[in-house]
């Protein structure tokens, strides 16, 4: 680790100039500031944070549908934990279920579609959110429960794809990135050849990266390597997990289940093909349609930066509400929330001593 | 405030249940005995201290790796009293049982407060016993209430945690909360970690014997070790700061809690015991410890500082340094 760092700063020294990387993993900001590797790079090298965290990006009006759905009483929600404190307009899922409403953590989606067979009194609903990481979980519950003939399960679908999202940052411009820490989990399935428009069209290098601290510093010293020597490539430092083409056959479960559309992210507003919707074939799982949700504008609370801080243009510590009132007790926007978030990360281990 | 409601993270011993205490408890019942809001309230009888302390218990599932919620329900409450520097003496056992509970697991349930009772030196001296009807609770839950005599010659307490502390635990940390979530509903995985239940006297008598200079002992039970160090840090106004590389944390703790996006400080343990002594003494305390079968593999894992007062703070393995945050409370309900 000694020699990671000093090789870093001798890379940084060589270049002469700052340089900002952005990750787009919740998991890379959690690792970050949980190692408190920050402190060990060079002043010159930032660290900022993208949008990966899945229940960051989900759009409030989702959390709403969700919240919804949950009054009726034929529905019984099941969902990842994060999403429960997510503040929608009104209420949070974790408050309705206090109030008398059917809500279940689960810790994977196949858990929820047991509950589907467990309680066939109930339309169980699986909350979908997240990268091309969870959602290949999801495309086999769906395909899972079509085979069984499971008919009170379903999934109220926001699964989002990375590559349109970095692109939609890139064209925005509005955040000059010297280079992307790529996510780990989300390469292991689709292989790292998605990034590769980015160095193409860009010019700006990418590392795939593993979620050690050193994995991270390795990743970061790659990055300025290609910096330093005019390259813009992607490099894979998490070659004991990734190859270049992916799992297929998660892929080809996705492309069963799932097609691409426009979907809607916080922060970054709409981005089109950057969704995962459910094909037609199965739509009898897809709770939109099964249930008929309708999805509302959300109300969100106008001082909240978290869109600002998903596209790494503001920090935390540049938005009025971070710690008071918004902290992990009494979140105020999904960064605070989510055990991914950046608010929280900031919160949690790097604030300063009030 | 009028609509709001309980929430379960109020009961997950972080954030939320301080609040809680804060702004409802503490203002309604307020009196100089409470205040401390230490692990036990500390009485004054005929020329002697007694520690006095309560506790329910409500784990799910009431059968464990390691244990149930009769012995939890024992070593709960006398390591309340123990970490005061209390003998424990007496307990009462308040039971709620739910129509339809088995009489066999009943049955080892008492057998189990029994053998954990014999353990821990105290005897059982007053109860009481409900049935709800079925699907009001699930299967039992238990209160005890125990009395303690304190055998420091001061008495112990958050406030009392000075810097130039050094802090001690007897051992790997993170073991109750994931034995107990390996079985959960939901979540079952397989793993050989065991819950660390025990009653904690046999080991703190001897440190207490040692005359060394305790300013406080903690049980780091709900919200684990960072609940603990961030309390305490706050109760005494200190800088509280731990090596990442000294915590005792098995392969297994880790594991899972990688696994299930978790952080082992903020897990539960219900036999361990930090101690907070003056540097210099903690050698001596280190071997009385070492030196009892609870406490084989104990190590000091930080030392308390003037600043940043009020707050924990964890020296990363790779040399960086983080906060250590009072947990919210949700992580995982009803361990104990």
């Amino acid at each position: 680790m000694k020699t990671l760092v000093e090789s870093i700063a001798g890379l940084s020294q060589q270049l002469g100039r700052d340089v900002k990387f952005m990750e787009v993993c919740g998991t890379h900001t959690m690792a970050a500031f949980r190692s408190g590797l920050r402190q060990l790079l060079p002043g010159s090298v930032r660290l900022v944070s993208g949008p990966g965290c899945p229940v960051c990006v989900t759009d409030p009006g989702y959390i709403d549908a969700a919240i919804d759905l949950c009054g009726r009483s034929d529905v019984m929600i099941a969902t990842f934990g994060d999403l429960v404190r997510v503040p929608g307009t009104e209420s949070t899922l974790e408050r309705e279920r206090a109030a008398g409403a059917s809500v279940r953590i689960v810790y994977s989606p196949s858990d929820a579609l047991v509950l589907a067979r467990e309680c066939p009194s109930k339309n169980v609903v699986f909350l979908g959110v997240g990268f091309e990481t969870t959602a290949p979980t999801v495309a086999w519950a769906i395909w899972r429960a079509a085979r069984d003939e499971v008919r009170n399960f379903s999934v109220l679908c926001a699964h989002k794809t990375m590559p349109q999202a970095m692109d939609a940052l890139l064209r925005e411009n509005a955040v000059k990135i010297d280079g992307f820490l790529c996510p780990g989990h989300v390469s292991v399935i689709t292989g790292a050849h998605i990034y590769r428009f980015i160095c193409e069209h860009y010019h700006i290098p990418c590392v795939v990266s593993g979620f050690e601290a050193w994995d991270m510093m390795k990743s970061v010293a790659m990055l300025l390597q290609q910096l330093a020597d005019g390259r813009a490539e992607v490099e894979n430092e998490y070659s004991r997990s990734v190859n270049d083409f992916g799992n297929l056959a998660a892929q080809q479960l996705m492309d069963e289940v799932f097609e691409p559309c426009d979907c809607v992210w916080r922060g970054l507003g709409p981005i089109p093909g950057s969704g995962l919707a459910i094909r037609d074939k199965y739509a009898q799982f897809d709770a939109a349609k099964a249930l008929g949700v309708t999805f509302r504008e959300a109300h969100i609370n106008p001082l909240c930066r978290c869109g600002a801080v998903l596209r790494g243009v503001a920090t935390p510590l540049d938005c009025r509400l971070f710690g008071r009132p918004c902290s992990p007790a009494h979140p105020v926007g999904p960064c605070m929330v989510s055990s991914e978030g950046v608010c929280a990360a900031y919160f949690k281990y790097e604030r300063v001593a009030a | 405030m009028r609509r709001d409601r309980i929430l379960l993270a109020h009961g997950g011993g972080g954030t939320l249940t301080r609040e809680l205490i804060e702004k409802l408890f503490l203002p309604n019942l307020d009196n100089p005995l409470l205040k401390p809001l230490d692990d036990s309230a500390v009485l004054v009888m005929g020329g002697n201290s007694y520690a006095f302390t309560t506790d329910s218990y409500v784990v799910k599932p009431y059968l464990f790796p390691g244990g149930d919620i009769g012995r939890l329900a024992v070593c709960g409450t006398v390591n309340d009293l123990v970490v005061m520097g209390a003998q424990p003496l007496w307990l009462s056992l308040g039971f709620i049982l739910e129509e339809g509970l088995l009489l066999a697991d009943l049955q080892t349930i008492v057998e189990s407060i029994r053998t954990t009772a014999t353990e821990a030196g105290v005897q059982v001296v007053t109860g009481d016993t409900k049935v709800v009807e079925r699907g009001k609770c699930e299967g039992l839950y238990i209160n005890t209430a125990g009395i303690g005599r304190v055998m420091t010659p001061h008495p112990l307490g958050a406030a009392r945690v000075k810097p130039g502390d050094a802090v001690i635990i007897n051992g790997p940390i993170g073991e109750h909360g994931v034995a107990v979530m390996s079985r959960r509903e939901g979540i079952a995985f397989q793993t050989n970690i065991v819950s660390d239940c025990a009653p904690l006297w046999p080991l703190v008598q001897p440190i207490v014997n040692t005359k060394a200079d305790i300013h406080a002992m903690r049980d780091p039970t709900r919200g684990g070790v960072a609940a603990a160090v961030c309390d305490i840090a706050r109760a005494a106004n200190v800088g509280i700061r731990l090596r990442e590389d000294a915590l005792p944390i098995s392969r297994e703790v880790r594991g899972a809690c990688d696994l299930l996006g978790l952080d082992p400080l903020t897990i539960a343990n219900e036999g361990k015991v930090m101690v907070f002594c003056r540097a210099t003494d903690a050698e001596r305390v280190l071997a009385a410890m070492k030196a009892h079968l609870l406490g084989t593999e104990s190590r000091i894992i930080g030392e308390v500082s003037e600043t940043p007062p009020g707050m924990a703070l964890l020296r990363t393995t790779i040399g960086g340094e983080r906060i250590i945050d009072m947990p919210t409370g949700e992580d995982v309900p009803r361990i104990c």
